[in-house]
């Protein structure tokens, strides 16, 4: 990096790294879970072999998009904007330094532990032991530089963008120390030290908040920032933001019993996982409304704007998925939806309609702006990457809305004399065009994430033949 | 305990739980409510000042909340709350309707009894033999072979790596009516031991042996060496003349049948690998499952599997 890319007060050379990151992991993960799609349409793709089998290669796919792809892009936007909002370069270079190679250290380690089989089985904590001390070392490193540049702020107030990383860092460190805790036996391999339905509920309870706090809370922050900054509009209400910040971290803590209903967890647990649930749909929803309506004013420049138009149609996915969820902790809604694809479909409204979609619109904000420029290198590409995206995750989740139901639907059928009318593998048969579709969804996205990251690499090119200083202004 | 309160948590487990769900419910309805009003008075264009602090140039104005959104909020916690009066959710606390997912699905199995019970009670007099030979009947009782059975025999009935092949001869526990009730009513476990202890040499002998019985390629030689040996260590459960013994559930070794054959395997290899390593077979119990009333229409279905038409 030449010197004229360092800016005078702020540390833009972690920011710039982890937002690079965020494209090539986006790739990554998103190129793998297309493979495992393909899977589920021509099992033949497996190739027999153990390592590439869907088992082994769908704990890949959601740890390196969650945390390689989601994280990296957290750790950029929260650095970037601590620092702006701030008026403050971060805590400590070196340790933020840390926190980027010891990030990318735990993606490597897991790329390649996952397919050889290590796992500890929970779903979005497989990664064994040795590799979660180093998470946990990574993460407190992070939650230092982040509330340590919060401390040494030079502004009175706290901007509402930083409420919502600093509660989800600090709460995701206890989340991980909590879930998994586990007893060594060997170099790669442990047992959680809790046990039946404990152990059930503490990962849920572990799963839902990675869902609230991740891939919720943290993109909230980011939404609060680049959603004003790109519409130049003022944030709508700051008490709104404060009901729905305080109410969004105390209820999302308690919904993870919805993910047991009907098992060995006790009634009451699941009781107050559905109720809590669903008073969650409101403090959700708070959010969309304080981004949509920061808007109002600026409505036109969607036409003209397609980063823009990735973070209000990112907004329109959080607000559908956080009332399809209350919806579906229900009891009677989840005695057809659990176990089927609708949950798959669930998940991905969130992942590629929310969590991708304001985390790409960030980008493309935030990547100019880190190589002295004020627009990516082609605004006609950011409108083509809206619509593969916007297309390719309205075909996923459409496909995987008629195969929950219809899954859910064929296996409570029964016949005249109370026997059931589908076997399983009828079901199975039945689902194969919704895995196809959701395939070509797939593809879309990752076309997407490809002209991105041309985009990405000429606007930094770019920069490199205008050879300007970065914009001093703090 | 009583109608309305259980036993299951310890009585400080219990308050711990209805304190802390009350108390986030009401932190929240608190910082709803004591936010919801403002002083501001909204301008011409129906927005209120800004706070006055801005973060990197980023205003925000102190707009209401929106009405429909406080009713909202509001209607979910009022729905709770009257949630946990009904169901359990408040630590020890029943809920008023006494309801459990223990006590919802017996009910609704009692309800499926009630309806289907007498259409497979209809066929509970009628022989196996004329049953299955009753399409109707064998309608209904293929289904319960699918829902049921199917998972380990196959859609077919015709099994596979250590599934039992319903629609040949080869019967391990006997083809009678009888015999099919009671394997389908009380289970079986099937025991190979393993012969590891007889040396590799003495399997290798036995296994030709085997092998000669059914009359498939083998070694003369060795197979002449492992009869002594079939007579010494085999004979108890599977005879003299290795036709087996379906009271122990003891294979036929001449009808050139196997269980164990995986796919791809040799035969000469799946019975080596059975002397070696012994096998365990176990066909779990349904009467307790099902009901005595669908055991006795799925066995007039695998009687029938193997009926020559």
């Amino acid at each position: 990096m030449s010197t004229a890319l360092e800016h005078p007060t702020y540390n833009y050379k972690v920011v710039r790294q982890f937002a690079i990151m965020t494209v090539v992991w986006g790739i990554v993960g998103m190129t793998l879970g297309v493979t495992i799609a393909a899977q589920m349409v021509w099992p033949e793709l497996n190739l027999g072999l153990p390592w590439t089998s869907f088992g082994r290669l769908r704990p890949l796919h959601t740890n390196s998009v969650i945390f390689a792809f989601g994280g990296s892009a957290l750790f950029a936007t929260s650095y970037y904007v601590v620092q702006r909002t701030c008026q403050t370069r971060l805590f400590s270079d070196k340790l933020a330094a840390f926190t980027f190679w010891g990030w990318q250290a735990v993606i490597l380690s897991a790329a390649i532990s996952l397919p050889l089989g290590y796992t500890t089985s929970k779903e979005y904590a497989e990664l064994e032991w040795p590799i979660d001390i180093l998470l946990a070392a990574v993460w407190i490193s992070y939650a230092v530089v982040f509330l340590g540049t919060i401390k040494i702020r030079k502004t009175s107030h706290v901007y509402v963008a930083n409420w919502f990383f600093a509660a989800f860092i600090l709460t995701v460190a206890v989340l991980h120390i909590v879930n998994s805790a586990e007893v060594p036996i060997s170099g790669m391999k442990s047992y959680s030290i809790y046990a039946g339905a404990v152990d059930a509920m503490v990962q849920w309870w572990y799963g839902h908040n990675a869902v609230g706090f991740f891939l919720t809370a943290g993109f909230l922050g980011m939404m609060y920032y680049f959603v004003p900054k790109q519409a130049e509009r003022p944030i709508y209400s700051y008490r709104l933001s404060i009901v729905h910040f305080w109410a969004l971290i105390t209820i999302y803590m308690w919904a993870g019993p919805h993910h047991l209903h009907y098992t060995a967890l006790p009634d009451w647990a699941q009781s107050l996982g559905m109720i809590m649930s669903i008073i969650l749909l409101a403090p959700s929803w708070g959010g969309m409304i304080n981004g949509m309506m920061t808007l109002s004013g600026a409505w036109h420049k969607l036409r003209t704007d397609p980063t823009l138009r990735f973070l209000v149609v990112a907004l329109s996915f959080y607000g559908m998925s956080t009332f399809e969820g209350p919806m579906m902790a229900v009891k009677t809604v989840n005695a057809l939806s659990h176990y089927t694809d609708w949950t798959i479909g669930h998940v991905h409204a969130g992942a590629l309609g929310w969590v991708a979609m304001i985390t790409i619109g960030s980008i493309y904000h935030l990547l100019p702006r880190l190589y002295g420029q004020t627009e990516m290198f082609s605004v006609k590409l950011i409108a083509v990457h809206f619509w593969l995206a916007t297309i390719g995750t309205v075909l996923y989740i459409a496909a995987m809305w008629v195969n929950g139901i219809l899954q859910g639907l064929m296996w409570r059928a029964v016949n005249a004399d109370g026997t059931l009318m589908y076997t399983f593998i009828e079901a199975v048969e039945a689902s194969h065009p919704g895995y196809v579709v959701r395939w070509v969804g797939g593809v879309f996205w990752v076309t997407g994430m490809l002209i991105m990251a041309f985009n990405s690499y000429m606007t930094i090119k770019r920069r490199e033949s205008i050879g300007q200083p970065i914009p001093q202004a703090a | 305990m009583n109608n309305l309160w259980t036993d299951s948590l310890s009585s400080f487990w219990s308050v711990w739980i209805i304190v802390i769900t009350l108390g986030t419910i009401a932190f929240s309805a608190w910082v709803l409510c004591a936010n919801r009003k403002t002083d501001k008075v909204p301008d011409a264009e129906g927005n209120v000042d800004t706070t006055g602090h801005a973060a990197d140039g980023i205003e925000e104005y102190d707009n209401p909340l929106p009405r429909w959104w406080f009713l909202l909020f509001i209607a979910t916690i009022v729905f709770a709350l009257g949630y946990l009066a009904l169901y359990p959710g408040l630590g020890n606390f029943r809920g008023a309707l006494g309801w459990t997912q223990e006590n919802q699905w017996e009910e609704e199995v009692a309800r499926a009894e009630e309806r289907y019970a007498p259409i497979f009670a209809q066929y509970q007099e009628i022989p196996v033999p004329e049953l299955a030979r009753n399409s109707d009947a064998m309608r209904v009782a293929e289904r319960i072979f699918q829902n049921n059975c199917a998972i380990c025999h196959g859609a077919n009935a015709q099994g596979g790596y250590g599934f039992p092949n319903l629609t040949d001869d080869a019967w391990l526990y006997g083809g009678q009516p009888e015999n099919i009730v009671a394997t389908i009513t009380n289970g079986r476990n099937g025991l190979m031991p393993s012969w590891q202890q007889l040396g590799s040499n003495n399997i290798e002998n036995v296994a030709n042996y085997v092998l000669s019985l059914s009359g498939l390629e083998h070694d003369a030689q060795r197979a002449e060496q492992g009869q002594s040996i079939f007579a010494a260590s085999c004979v108890a459960c599977h005879g003299p003349d290795a036709t087996g013994n379906q009271a122990l559930g003891a294979p036929n070794l001449t009808d050139d049948a196997w269980l164990y054959q995986a796919p791809g395997q040799s035969v000469a290899d799946a019975v080596r690998q059975t002397l070696r390593n012994g096998r365990n077979g176990h066909m779990p119990a349904q009467a307790a499952y099902i009901g005595e009333d669908r055991v006795h229409l799925v066995a007039a279905y695998v009687y029938s599997l193997s009926l020559q038409d």
